[in-house]
């Protein structure tokens, strides 16, 4: 690794090129598929038995390791203290309907025959007595209530896709666009960010979350910081001392004319710098320290919130950081027993990452929002399931939230459509429009393409 | 419209390239045997489907065979064995694209034995006609149950299997069909069930009138009073199927898109011979930018599967399934129901996994440093780049044997005039040069 960093003409080239290779953010789309090809409704689970740890850094390739480490390092002194959004997005499309029941509705029981839930499972949600709380999710209805929780009772977008990987990328891009090629954070970072600090746009995943893809700036993706060593069995003395250079000397054809053997070249030379970065983070102990003031469950999720509140309270410089949240709400049939475990799941981790950001001393500059790709259909299907719908349900978590709802709940009798699905009261690009414009200063027409339309909301403040 | 036919030379490198691509890499010296057969010879020769022969040993994990059917993991384990041993790399190699490509779970299914069913299907029918293929999925045990098949019937369609039969399989998203004829083609394929057994799990799959939807459905704007069989012809009718299908089955060997008249030609031939799979993968397997385009990423159970072929190594050790996990391709385990990210299989995280997978097939063939006499391996670094490079049959760019050697240099430099170094680094250093070979940008990709 000979990066030579210090003189300004090769360092900009450098930095040019980084942006360049920073364009190809999302994947390259399978035929018929809109891009990105999605990163998977569950592809979390696998990634959840990945015991290695993971930062893969996307358009910061030919940053050398001591650019790396100014470029965070520098950032960090500068402005550690900015303003955070959070993304959690709940895979599969997740039944509204359940989450916060119309208990109040007159059709809720012709709707659901055999999924309806009673009046005494979930406490009442406080902006609407129509609707109830699911059971799981007694820890939000304490934060709503607390007012550090905006509730959109009934949030998507005119003209409804259902196709999970479309509507999903519809909001991963924040736009009604098959053909996107950047996210919407990713958009933003591109405003706010700085061309060397890959840290502030953090994936915590095994892969780049698509909201994150930027055109310009770097950003990365942490899976778990554990150990991340390169090892080789009957090696040591010198010539296990030399092992890492030698992994690093295989990324000498980053440049070569074949753009598949140059992209294999590149990421086994960003896997050593990833090992040399890795280490300070690292205590004496071989482990990485993150005390949490809160009591996680004992989850990936878990473990990402508490190691992402940590990184935060360290002033590392993140700006957006994206994940998926736990559980799978594709529920076809048999919904119950899913949707109860994946909504406990996370509200448990949100209240978690909440008391910690707030026992920490920095809940004031960080809001998380909570989404699913839809929300599934109002009559229920006779598998004891629900098939896709349209309007979903999503949340906005921080002290800093001003209001406790956004958008009414349209009714199970006139908010329906012509399909059967709820109607939405609320847009999501709406959101990331005014959360555009409130939490980062930035003017919303620069990021959302159809800002001009979308009416803002009092979010913040 | 005549395809375009690769003309160049068809060497050891050509037919190294295809058994990547089409199969599993060559055992030793099999793309000598293979290019001796010429272009035509070789695609022909893969191409050829049947019963399959293993060669080689049978897997043997803690001193036992295997339990596809009931231990966890072991239905990957038995699908890898079959990747190495196998004689017909080409089917198995389309077993594989089939299973990416009708993704199913067994997160969901929850049955390793109709899993290995499914399987079996792909490789007994995976080189006939797609349009047969289709059929015989749709109907499949596994897919039934992945998605909501058994739970759709009579005024009470379930439209899983419809949307992504027409969205992931057959069609594409946005592709001349709509909401309502996802809902119209759910009705049409209603009346599928199985009898669940208690404590063995779902058996007698068959097909009920009564929970069929026999009225009148409108499909693609055509009324007919279609059943589940028609409710898939008509996809595979649609204009928009021929293309979809071309593609698709393009990129999962060639990583660029096809020029447009290759890709006319592709579609002339594939309407024109019945929907014959075959038929399209000839042309493929001959096209020049198969052998003059840019190399692809050996997805990870390739990279896995073609290391042990290389060595003639049998499954010995259940490791294979964590380390397929953190390599991102457990098999019978897509992320979900549109298969892999087959442009996402290297990262940071996912090159130190084929890190240690290459650690572990590497370790019981490595030098033990303490026991190995002195002269039995060379300390001249070119000879044990060289080495290293043969022992995995592999073709190095000069920039990466120049990287090797560096390191081969420097580490026996730190050896001289010390007696214990003279004897240990050499071992030691082929040892490491191996697995740095293994790891290399040119083992990763073919």
């Amino acid at each position: 690794m000979t990066t030579k960093c210090c003189n300004e003409f090769s360092r900009s080239t450098l930095l040019r090129r980084a942006v360049a290779e920073a364009g190809n953010g999302l994947p390259a789309i399978e035929p018929g598929m809109p891009a990105p090809a999605g990163t998977g409704l569950d592809r979390r689970q696998f990634l959840s038995k990945t015991l290695g740890a993971a930062l893969t850094v996307y358009g910061a390739s030919a940053l050398g390791p001591r650019m790396f480490d100014e470029g965070i390092a520098r950032a960090a002194a500068t402005g550690g203290k900015h303003n955070v959004i959070v993304s959690i997005f709940a895979p599969g499309g997740w039944d509204a309907l359940s989450l916060l029941y119309p208990i109040g509705d007159p059709r809720y029981h012709k709707l659901r025959t055999s999924l309806a839930l009673k009046p005494g499972d979930g406490p009442v949600f406080g902006s609407d007595k129509r609707l109830h709380w699911h059971p799981s999710l007694q820890p939000l209805a304490r934060l709503h209530a607390r007012g550090r929780l905006t509730v959109f009772p009934a949030i998507g977008y005119s003209h409804p896709d259902q196709s999970h990987f479309t509507s999903r990328h519809f909001w991963e891009v924040g736009a009604l666009d098959p053909q996107a090629g950047t996210g919407w954070l990713g958009r933003l970072l591109d405003v706010i960010g700085d061309g060397e600090n890959a840290m502030q746009g953090l994936s915590l995943d095994g892969a780049l979350m698509p909201s994150l893809a930027t055109a310009k700036v770097p950003v990365a993706t942490l899976s778990s910081p554990a150990d991340y060593g390169f090892d080789s069995h009957n090696v040591w003395d010198v010539p296990g001392e030399l092992l890492n250079q030698g992994i690093g000397s295989l990324g000498s054809l980053a440049n070569d004319p074949d753009p598949v053997l140059a992209q294999a070249s590149r990421t086994i030379k960003q896997s050593d710098e990833l090992r040399r970065q890795l280490g300070r983070f690292v205590g004496k102990d071989g482990r990485v320290h993150i005390n949490p003031k809160a009591k996680y469950p004992e989850s990936d999720f878990g473990n990402r919130l508490s190691g992402l509140a940590a990184l935060l309270d360290a002033n590392f410089p993140i700006r957006a950081a994206a994940l998926t949240g736990p559980g799978s709400y594709d529920t076809h049939a048999d919904q119950q027993g899913p949707l109860q475990d994946g909504a406990k799941q996370l509200a448990d981790g949100l209240v978690a990452f909440q008391t910690d950001l707030e026992r920490r001393g920095i809940a004031g500059r960080v809001l998380t929002l909570v989404w699913s790709e839809f929300g599934r259909r109002a009559q229920q299907n006779d598998s004891n399931g629900t098939d896709h719908g349209a309007a979903g349900v999503a949340f906005l978590m921080g002290t800093k939230v001003r209001q406790h709802m956004v958008g009414e709940f349209p009714g199970l009798s006139k908010g329906l459509d012509g399909d059967g699905n709820l109607r939405a009261t609320s847009d999501f690009r709406s959101v990331y429009a005014s959360l555009s414009e409130q939490w980062f200063g930035v003017d919303a027409a620069r990021i959302i393409p159809d800002a001009a339309k979308m009416p803002r909301l009092r979010l913040v403040g | 419209m005549p395809l375009p036919v690769y003309t160049g030379p068809f060497g050891p490198a050509q037919a190294e390239r295809l058994l990547w691509r089409a199969g599993f890499g060559p055992r030793p010296g099999e793309e000598r045997s293979l290019a001796a057969r010429g272009l035509d010879g070789a695609v022909a020769s893969l191409l050829q489907s049947g019963s399959d022969r293993l060669v080689g040993k049978p897997p043997k994990v803690n001193g036992r065979r295997l339990y596809p059917l009931d231990k966890f993991g072991h239905d990957h384990l038995w699908w890898l064995d079959r990747m190495v041993r196998t004689t017909r790399p080409l089917q198995e190699r389309m077993t594989l694209v089939w299973h990416d490509w009708f993704a199913t779970s067994n997160e969901t299914v929850g049955s390793q034995r109709l899993m290995i069913r499914q399987n079996n299907l792909f490789r007994r029918a995976g080189l006939g006609p797609f349009s047969e293929l289709a059929q015989l999925v749709t109907e499949n045990p596994a897919m039934l149950l992945y998605l909501n098949g058994l739970e759709s019937e009579k005024g009470a369609p379930n439209e899983n299997y419809a949307r992504e039969l027409m969205e992931l399989f057959t069609l594409g998203h946005g592709s001349g069909y709509t909401e309502r004829d996802v809902r119209e083609q759910a009705r049409a394929l209603t009346g599928f069930t199985a009898t669940y057994k208690n404590g063995y799990g779902w058996v007698k799959f068959r097909f009920d009138r009564n929970r069929h939807d026999d009225a009148m459905k409108v499909v693609f704007d055509k009324p007919g009073p279609y059943g589940w069989k028609q409710s898939v012809q008509l996809t595979i009718e649609h204009p928009a199927h021929r293309t979809f299908f071309t593609r698709k089955l393009w990129g999962y060997f060639i990583p660029e898109p096809a020029d447009d008249d290759t890709q006319a030609g592709l579609e002339e031939l594939y309407v024109g011979s019945g929907h014959s799979t075959k038929q399209v993968l000839s042309a493929i397997l001959k096209h020049p930018r198969l052998y003059e385009g840019p190399r692809m990423v050996k997805p990870p159970a390739v990279y896995l599967a073609g290391m042990l072929r290389a060595l003639g190594d049998r499954i010995s050790t259940e490791d294979w399934v964590w380390l397929s996990v953190q390599a991102g391709q457990l098999l019978f385990y897509p992320p979900n129901v549109s298969g892999w990210n087959d442009d996402r299989w290297l990262d940071t995280s996912t090159f130190h996994a084929r890190w240690d997978m290459a650690e572990r097939v590497l370790r019981k063939h490595t030098f033990n440093p303490d026991h190995t006499r002195r002269g039995t391996v060379p300390s001249d670094p070119h000879k044990l780049v060289d080495q290293a490079a043969s022992f995995w049959g592999a073709r190095l760019t000069d920039a990466t044997r120049q990287a090797l050697v560096t390191y081969a240099k420097t580490a026996m430099a730190a050896a001289v005039a010390d007696d214990d170094r003279q004897r240990k680094f050499p071992p030691m250093t082929l040892n490491a040069l191996r697995h740095l070979v293994a790891a290399s940008p040119e083992m990763q990709t073919s």
